[in-house]
């Protein structure tokens, strides 16, 4: 836990990364995602601006802010799907239970068998229902049939989905609707047991119905799942969350209980944000 | 603003009358309009025509053909003696020699092919691929009897100088060279295949903990099947129809032979060699031709179909 670079140690005077997670009571759970001090650039665009954030195990953290406040930046950062974009850089860390993932050494593979993603869009694969739910095992060498139907089950049922298609398992999964295939999504996810789910504005696309279902899996999910959810959707944040934090142009403005930045924010932009007055 | 509207009324009212002056001298322009869709329909027609003729010439002097050969000589004949005293006209020769050197090509074209389709389209920088797609498709434009001397003058004599016992015509080296050829082809058609597969279903892939490899050939190549045999099928027919290559490559002896290293003769070879020679018309060699040219058409007509069944067959619907 020694690496940020000595270039940083000013700012780290500034803003006590710290002094964010010592807020919370010693009694919740263990700190699975710690980021400190984190910049990105896209190319010349400063997109993260010294970032401090920490989550918990078995929490559900939701990040609003507006379009293009680097949200979704950020929790692509969590699994470091954000290289894909041409010319990212970073500086700073992420640890993921205590491993600084961010190093150039640090196998990507292995962070993102553990921490499932989401995506604001459903993506399942043009294969069957039942090939969508076992290509991430089989990736991981599980090849035995039996263990495979039953992974299938369970994943389905975790999802709440598992009634809707047990009877359409071979069928393509872009025979299901929009809010079925997010679903599906999120069974695929839970199909190699993660520890944490990323969800990039996971009901973006779908209608209210959907959305209210995907929201009440979520409750379900943090049961088991430490759950970082971005959002554009107040309510939403408000609904499901355990903590919240705000972005503005790159920056994290607030990281509080969901209550307290609902209620009561420290900073005037929170409030601004969220009584609707921009964004 | 009144002498405004007034000019804007006197104006209309001018307009209006030259419309309708030059509308009453419209009538021939009317016949012009009802005209057109029917020479349009009759240009359109040409190469529906065209193929038509071209079906018909095939079959009846193929029919003339197999009044004095009959049809199943002609294709379960091994021997092709179309000069000899006992003229024996066996078209199987033709047919082997076609398909062993189409399945050369296509052993030489299929993975280097998709293997280039996959780098470009997966690996590949943007500047890459920039300068390289267009590099490739220039072999695409180059004409094929320059790919025949190819064979003939420089990869005939490298495969002869490994092999000694390799003749100095043989189908191998056409069959690579067709492949060379080929690959620009199945690269750049596979290629836009995979490039049209969306970033969501990678990034979906990737997520899993999935490495780059795994998910180019579980979830992008699968997803872009259809295109991929697409392209295959399409370099099939074309190897199938070339000429000159094998023309020039791979002699013209009609050898019933599995043996690579031996010159065969292809459909597409012997109609080149047959029609440049004395064949007089009424000839039963001049039929023959025909009958090979009919063999040829209902071939790549076959590939055709077979194309479009099998790409509709393993389309991955999303």
């Amino acid at each position: 836990m020694m690496s940020p670079s000595s270039v940083k140690s000013k700012r780290t005077v500034k803003i006590n990364p710290e002094a964010v997670a010592s807020k919370e009571p010693e009694s919740e759970g263990k700190v699975v995602y710690d980021t400190k001090e984190l910049n990105l650039w896209y190319t010349d665009t400063h997109a993260l601006k010294d970032v401090n954030l920490s989550f918990r195990e078995k929490e559900v953290t939701a990040i609003i802010g507006p379009s293009g406040c680097g949200k979704s930046t950020y929790i692509k950062t969590l699994n470091r799907m954000v290289e894909l974009v041409p010319g990212v850089r970073t500086t700073g860390e992420i640890t993921y239970k205590g491993k600084n993932i961010l190093e150039r050494s640090f196998k990507v593979e292995d962070l993102r068998t553990k921490v499932g993603m989401v995506f604001q869009k459903p993506n399942p694969f043009p294969k069957s229902i039942y090939e969508n739910i076992v290509y991430g095992p089989k990736i991981h060498g599980i090849r035995n049939k039996k263990v495979l139907d039953e992974i299938v089950e369970r994943s389905l049922r975790g999802a709440y989905i598992w009634d809707e298609v047990k009877d359409r398992l071979n069928e393509n999964a872009y025979g299901l609707s929009g809010g079925q295939q997010q679903r599906l999504c999120i069974a695929r996810c839970l199909a190699i047991e993660p520890e944490v789910i990323l969800m990039d504005e996971p009901t973006s696309a779908l209608d209210p119905k959907s959305t209210l279902r995907i929201e009440e899996l979520v409750q379900e999910l943090k049961k088991e799942y430490s759950i970082i959810i971005v959002t554009h959707n107040m309510q939403q944040a408000a609904r499901i969350s355990d903590k919240t934090a705000f972005f503005l142009n790159g920056e994290v403005i607030e990281f509080d209980e969901t209550n307290t930045i609902f209620t009561n924010p420290a900073d005037s932009r929170t409030e601004d944000y969220i009584s609707g007055r921009f964004g | 603003m009144p002498t405004n509207s007034g000019n804007h009324k006197q104006n209309a009212v001018n307009v209006r009358e030259m419309i309708e002056e030059k509308r009453s001298s419209r009538s021939i322009s009317n016949i012009t309009e009802k005209l057109i869709p029917t020479i349009l329909f009759i240009i359109a027609s040409i190469s529906i025509l065209t193929t038509i003729g071209i079906i018909y010439t095939l079959l009846s002097e193929a029919i003339e053909f197999f009044k004095i050969v009959p049809i199943w000589e002609f294709f379960t004949g091994t021997v092709l003696k179309p000069l000899s005293q006992n003229p024996e006209f066996g078209v199987l020769p033709l047919i082997n020699g076609t398909i062993i050197s189409s399945l050369i090509a296509m052993l030489v074209a299929g993975p280097i092919g998709i293997m280039s389709a996959v780098y470009l389209s997966e690996y590949a920088s943007d500047k890459v691929r920039r300068i390289l797609k267009p590099l490739l498709e220039v072999l695409a434009g180059i004409p094929t009897i320059v790919y025949g001397f190819f064979a003939f003058t420089f990869v005939t004599p490298i495969i002869r100088s490994i092999f000694p016992e390799v003749g100095a015509t043989n189908i191998l080296s056409p069959g690579i060279v067709m492949g060379i050829m080929i690959i620009p082809m199945i690269a750049s058609l596979s290629e836009d295949a995979m490039t049209s597969v969306p970033n969501a279903m990678r990034e979906g892939s990737l997520a899993m903990g999935a490495t780059k490899l795994e998910t180019t050939f579980k979830v992008v190549i699968p997803a872009a099947f259809s295109g991929i045999i697409a392209s295959f099928v399409l370099g099939i027919s074309r190897a199938i129809g070339e000429t000159m290559i094998v023309t020039i490559a791979s002699g013209s002896s009609k050898n019933f032979t599995f043996d690579i290293t031996q010159s065969m003769q292809t459909m597409t070879a012997y109609i080149v060699e047959v029609s440049g020679g004395e064949a007089a018309a009424g000839t039963t060699i001049y039929y023959s031709l025909y009958a090979v040219a009919l063999t040829l058409f209902v071939f790549t007509l076959i590939m055709n179909l077979l194309a479009r069944y099998v790409s509709r067959k393993f389309r991955e619907e999303y």
